[in-house]
């Protein structure tokens, strides 16, 4: 009767494996920017296309880019969030407004809220390219050296907020 | 009010589901009559209701109705009518609505042409699909409620998703589910085997035409699949070995060494633990392609809305459905005797290595499509790897490779007996004609790697070797060819286009992966590229309005030796409630290529980024498939299953004069 077992037991080595694999989160890949330095770029800022942003600028502090656009649903979701993060912490947020019509997106930050220290305009995608965007919301942490620490692919959730981004910001803010 | 009357409705599917998976099991069990008389009524019974359900949400679909979350969440009242009620399984609970829709009528189907089964048999069998309804019931009312309810109801829906608005996802999950489903009539057929001790060539016989309607339509869902994917995603491509694609794929492998294996234990009563072990495979494969999907334990382009609590709902279930059947067939398989006997050289030993090489195949897939999971679990979620077609190409061709040519020789080799020399002389003449054609057509085309020859001596194999076969088939018979030929029965005709099918597919497959071009260009107004003998010219784009976008909508205008032979419109569409954008692309089709152009992103006010490919010989990937499953389907309708329900009615009617 043993080999006829043998079916059995391999299923049971499988199920094994799908009862470990629900518990992983496939989408947290980890993006081969982290540990790397920030892409460097400049582009106009949203309300005030005159003056630019570089990354350079925010040397020295503990900051957020937060990936988002206008016609981005799951951005609905998370905006809240960040809105409510924003009066309660002192820690800059800019946004990558992502592929997005500056007007679209100005009516959009009126009508919901601004949670952004700034917000910069990435009209074409170029630098969304060079973070490795590939889906908006994504959220970077970058530290006091100009290096990326944590990648939140998709909307930031309570979870991922209170769990991962607040006690990295912390250490890294004591850094 | 509708959605409550189709909540309703599953709450009572589910209660007859659970009657029909008990009483008349048990009434097999102990020869109790009027148990086993119950299930044909309450299949009826679940299969209204489950109609009623599915209508119910076909209908909020339809008109709007956004108190639905389902419908809020999936739909906009600027859909089109067809899409609308496509919607209604586009959504991670309609489509489990849907599966369990389809399960309810292969169920109805079983009880209907399946009269004639002895009692105990029909009982067991539907008793069985009963409870594998329960477990989904079970979940679409725990976990997945398609009618919840919004309150207040929104003003207007998020939309369908865009990639989902073609003419392929109207037809593509009814199919694909249509063969997914279908194998569960096979898998119930050998647990009411192994239950009642009783595996053999009758057993074999009453399942062989279910499972080949099903291995049909999920060979049809699978192509439509493909088809939607080359015309929707934009780049051109018809296979992605996406997770979600391997898990429809490996119950086709694992469905096909059914069909075959089926075969041989009907003619000759041989490979019978093995032919219930396949069925078992078959179905459990089907499921857990549905948790594969369903559970977003892998990621997928296929990304629906995933939750680790749904993820072990089906896992529970698959413990149950999968384990349970394969307790099973441990327990039971060794009372089975091995049946009919076979010598080394014999057809039954050409379609047991068929088989084993399917097998091998659909194992390597599910191994490709679950490595990553495995190395994420064992490494505890530190190393995150995908695996993607270099491995699967890889491993693929060297195992089907052999599959292809034993193709040729099982079907004209002798049952229980053959001999090489005998075998050889017989094709020897198809082998060398192969082989010839396979070095001079590169000759002729140009160009040509080692796999371009393999595919095409391949595909020329099959098709002499089909040849050889029809001719020994008619040498014993009398009259004219065309009469000799109307003789043969059509479950053997259904072969022999099948096989051709496939030699059709990879004449295809190796083609348009040796031949097809590609150019990825900058177009301003009047530019023009040339490939594969046209020309290409572009004459800029204009606005478009559709439905429920908004689109670009480019005129490109082929020549050909300077003449205008076509004009394509591909188009670059936005969609208005989610703003996703969407590549149209733009293809003609033909017999020995398709042109294929679609719009990249545009440029600068005057030019436009454009992809124009040349595909030759495309269309054959599908037509073989095609032909594939019209093989089967004329088997279906083969005169001997015909015959047996007719002589079977008549001795019914003798027997119980009304």
């Amino acid at each position: 009767m043993s080999r006829f077992l043998l079916p059995f037991g391999v299923f049971l080595v499988l199920l094994g494996f799908l009862f470990v694999g629900l518990k992983l989160n496939p989408r947290e890949v980890p993006s081969p920017l982290i540990g790397k330095p920030v892409p460097e770029f400049t582009l106009p800022q949203l309300h005030e296309p005159a003056k630019a942003f570089s990354p350079q600028s925010m040397r020295g502090r503990v900051w957020l880019l937060n990936v988002w656009a206008s016609w981005c649903v799951s951005c609905r979701d998370e905006h809240p969030l960040l809105v409510d993060f924003a009066k309660n912490h002192q820690v800059a947020i800019v946004g990558l407004n992502y592929k997005d019509k500056p007007d679209d997106a100005q009516a959009w930050l009126a009508q919901l809220g601004d949670p952004y220290t700034l917000s910069v305009s990435d009209l074409e995608g170029r630098v969304g390219i060079d973070f490795g965007v590939y889906g908006v919301p994504e959220t970077f942490v970058i530290d006091k050296q100009g290096v990326i620490r944590y990648k939140q692919i998709g909307a930031v959730t309570v979870d991922a907020l209170q769990g991962k981004i607040l006690p990295l910001i912390r250490e890294l803010d004591q850094g | 009010m509708i959605p409550e009357i189709g909540q309703l409705a599953l709450i009572l599917a589910l209660l007859l589901a659970i009657v029909q998976g008990t009483l008349p099991l048990l009434g097999a069990q102990r020869g109790i009559r009027a148990w086993m008389a119950l299930s044909r009524p309450l299949a009826a019974g679940q299969f209204l209701f489950v109609a009623i359900a599915f209508l119910c949400l076909a209908w909020s679909f339809l008109t709007s109705d956004f108190s639905v979350l389902n419908v809020v969440n999936n739909s906009n009242s600027r859909l089109p009518a067809h899409y609308r009620i496509a919607a209604s399984w586009g959504s991670h609970e309609g489509s489990i609505l849907l599966w369990v829709l389809m399960l309810s009528l292969w169920m109805q189907a079983v009880s209907v042409f399946s009269r004639s089964l002895p009692r105990e048999v029909l009982a067991r069998v539907l008793s069985v699909m009963g409870l594998v309804s329960v477990g989904f019931l079970l979940f679409l009312l725990l976990t997945s409620n398609p009618f919840e309810r919004l309150s207040p109801p929104a003003a207007e829906g998020n939309d369908l998703n865009p990639l989902l608005q073609d003419p392929g996802m109207v037809a593509h999950p009814p199919m694909l589910y249509m063969g997914y489903v279908g194998f569960s009539v096979a898998f119930a057929f050998a647990i009411a085997a192994l239950l009642g001790g009783r595996l053999d060539a009758t057993w074999a016989r009453w399942s062989r035409p279910w499972t080949t309607a099903a291995w049909c339509f999920l060979t049809l869902g699978i192509l439509i699949g493909s088809w939607w994917a080359y015309n929707e995603l934009g780049w051109g491509g018809w296979w992605f070995w996406d997770p979600v694609e391997n898990a429809s794929f490996m119950p086709w492998l694992v469905g096909t060494a059914l069909v075959h294996s089926l075969a041989v234990t009907e003619k000759r009563g041989a490979f019978r633990r093995w032919t219930v072990l396949l069925a078992i495979c078959a179905f459990s494969l089907s499921l857990l392609g549905t948790f594969l999907v369903r559970s977003g334990v892998l990621t997928s382009v296929h990304a629906f809305a995933t939750d680790p609590e749904r993820g072990l709902f089906i896992l529970v279930f698959l413990a149950i459905v999968i384990g349970g059947a394969l307790l099973l067939f441990a327990l039971r398989a060794p009372q089975v005797s091995g049946g009919g006997r076979f010598e080394s050289i014999s057809r039954e030993s050409f379609l047991l290595a068929n088989n084993v090489l399917l097998i091998v195949a659909a194992g390597s897939v599910l191994l490709g499509t679950l490595y990553p999971l495995v190395l994420d679990a064992l490494s505890g979620g530190q190393t995150k790897i995908s695996v993607g077609p270099p491995y699967f190409e890889a491993v693929f061709v060297p195992l089907m490779s052999p599959m292809v040519f034993l193709m040729g020789i099982g079907p004209v080799a002798r049952w229980k007996q053959a001999t090489l020399p005998e075998l050889w002389t017989l094709l020897r003449w198809a082998f060398a004609t192969s082989l010839v054609a396979a070095v001079l057509v590169p000759l002729v085309t140009g160009g040509g790697s080692w796999g371009l020859r393999l595919g095409l001596f391949l595909a020329f194999w099959i098709l002499a070797a089909t040849v050889v076969n029809i001719r020994e088939r008619i040498r014993n018979f009398r009259g004219a060819v065309h009469e000799r030929l109307a003789m043969q029965p059509r479950a053997w005709w259904g072969m022999i286009l099948a096989h051709l099918g496939v030699a059709v597919f990879i004449a295809g497959v190796t083609v348009v992966g040796t031949y097809e071009t590609e150019r990825d260009v900058r177009m301003a107004v009047g530019d023009t590229v040339e490939m594969g003998g046209h020309v290409f010219r572009f004459d800029g784009t204009t606005e478009a309005t559709g439905p429920n976008y908004r689109a670009a909508r480019g005129t490109v205008t082929v020549l050909r030796d300077g003449r205008e032979v076509l004009t394509l419109h591909p188009e670059k569409r936005t969609y208005n409630a989610s703003g996703m954008a969407m590549t149209e692309a733009a293809i003609s089709t033909g017999v020995l290529g398709d042109l294929y152009v679609s719009l990249g992103e545009p440029i600068d006010a005057q030019s436009w980024s454009v992809r124009v490919y040349h595909k030759p010989l495309v269309t054959w990937i599908w037509s073989g498939c095609v032909l594939m499953a019209l093989g089967g389907l004329l088997a279906l309708t083969d005169r001997r299953y015909r015959l047996r329900s007719t002589r079977q009615q008549r001795a019914a009617a003798v027997i119980s004069p009304a």
